[in-house]
């Protein structure tokens, strides 16, 4: 007795489920080797920041709203905390970026204002405008999903750029170029 | 050693120190709506919504206070009679796919729903054609 659909199939059949497993397990070591990505990026690239408003979070200085972005002028958006260790690792280039004409302005996610004049003493204050995010709910409408992350707004108040993570030293020259590229 | 106990007992309670600021958490992010059937639409909508920082929990899981955050503005806008699906939609529109734990079919997706199809028409196929010869022997 043979069996009737065995002589009909060829002999490299034999091999295919051990190549398919072969198959999987490089496929399983490319994606050991080669990580996703573990960032969240803004879906609102290219398109113009939603309508908002924040009261001001430090005194003397003004508050934020959607009004203040769409005057002409190419600004760059910094979403911090005071709570936030890298942010105060990137004070020093958002120094940087003032000094070379950038209009840096603030939005400060759940910060209370006593904590934030001690984090703006102690790490200088670049802002022209920072508004108080309390809820998140402005970081939420920017697709923004954590602290610090940059935003270059052109003078349309269109998003053009989004920098997630701390601004590094290195990286100054290109957040140049791409607030220049903004103003174009 | 009483004294190192103490200090890892002083680095306990240190620890809200180093936590995401001393704001109390959002008025809405641990409370239910007092509307039943609108907080069971608000949890069954945050049970699919990922959490931004820790990417593995869900928003109803989590305990950052940037979930949160998001728990409490879900809240007050289907307290406000926003639809659920809108709701994710919106947050779609500015996190992409990745925010929705509610797969979705797209033109990246399909395979995924179509694959079990076609490899159940296969077997379908197979097992006739095996059948029918058993019949035949």
């Amino acid at each position: 007795m043979t069996e009737p659909g065995s002589t009909r199939s060829s002999p490299w059949m034999m091999w295919l489920p051990a190549l398919i497993f072969v198959g999987f397990l490089g496929l399983v070591a490319y994606g050991l080797r080669n990580p996703a990505e573990r960032e969240v990026r803004s879906a609102l690239i290219g398109k113009p920041v939603p309508e908002f408003a924040l009261p001001p979070a430090a005194e003397g200085q003004p508050g934020l709203s959607r009004a203040d972005l769409v005057d002409g002028k190419v600004r760059l958006l910094n979403v911090f905390a005071s709570w936030c260790v890298p942010c105060a690792v990137e004070a020093p280039q958002l120094a940087r970026l003032k000094a070379e004409g950038v209009d840096v302005v603030g939005v400060a996610i759940r910060d209370r204002p006593e904590e934030l004049a001690v984090f703006l003493a102690r790490n200088g204050n670049p802002y022209s405008r920072i508004g108080a995010d309390n809820l998140s709910k402005v970081q939420f409408a920017l697709g923004s999903s954590g602290v610090p992350e940059s935003f270059v707004i052109d003078g349309k108040g269109v998003i053009r750029y989004q920098h997630i993570g701390e601004i590094r030293a290195e990286q100054v020259p290109m957040i140049l170029a791409k607030i220049a590229e903004a103003g174009q | 050693m009483i004294r190192a106990l103490l200090l890892v007992l002083a680095m306990a309670f240190a620890a809200p120190v180093l936590a995401e600021g001393s704001m109390p958490p959002a008025p809405y992010a641990y409370r239910q709506l007092d509307d039943p059937a609108k907080e069971a639409k608000a949890h069954e909508l945050m049970e699919t919504l990922r959490c931004l920082q820790c990417q593995s929990q869900s928003i109803a899981d989590s305990d950052v206070p940037i979930a949160g955050d998001m728990r409490h503005q879900i809240r007050t806008r289907i307290a406000a009679g926003e639809d659920p699906e809108a709701i994710r939609g919106w947050l779609i529109e500015r996190y992409g796919d990745y925010v929705s734990y509610a797969p979705r079919v797209t033109s990246a997706t399909w395979p995924l729903f179509a694959a079990p199809l076609i490899l159940l028409a296969l077997a379908g196929s197979l097992m006739r054609r095996r059948l029918k010869r058993g019949d035949e022997a």
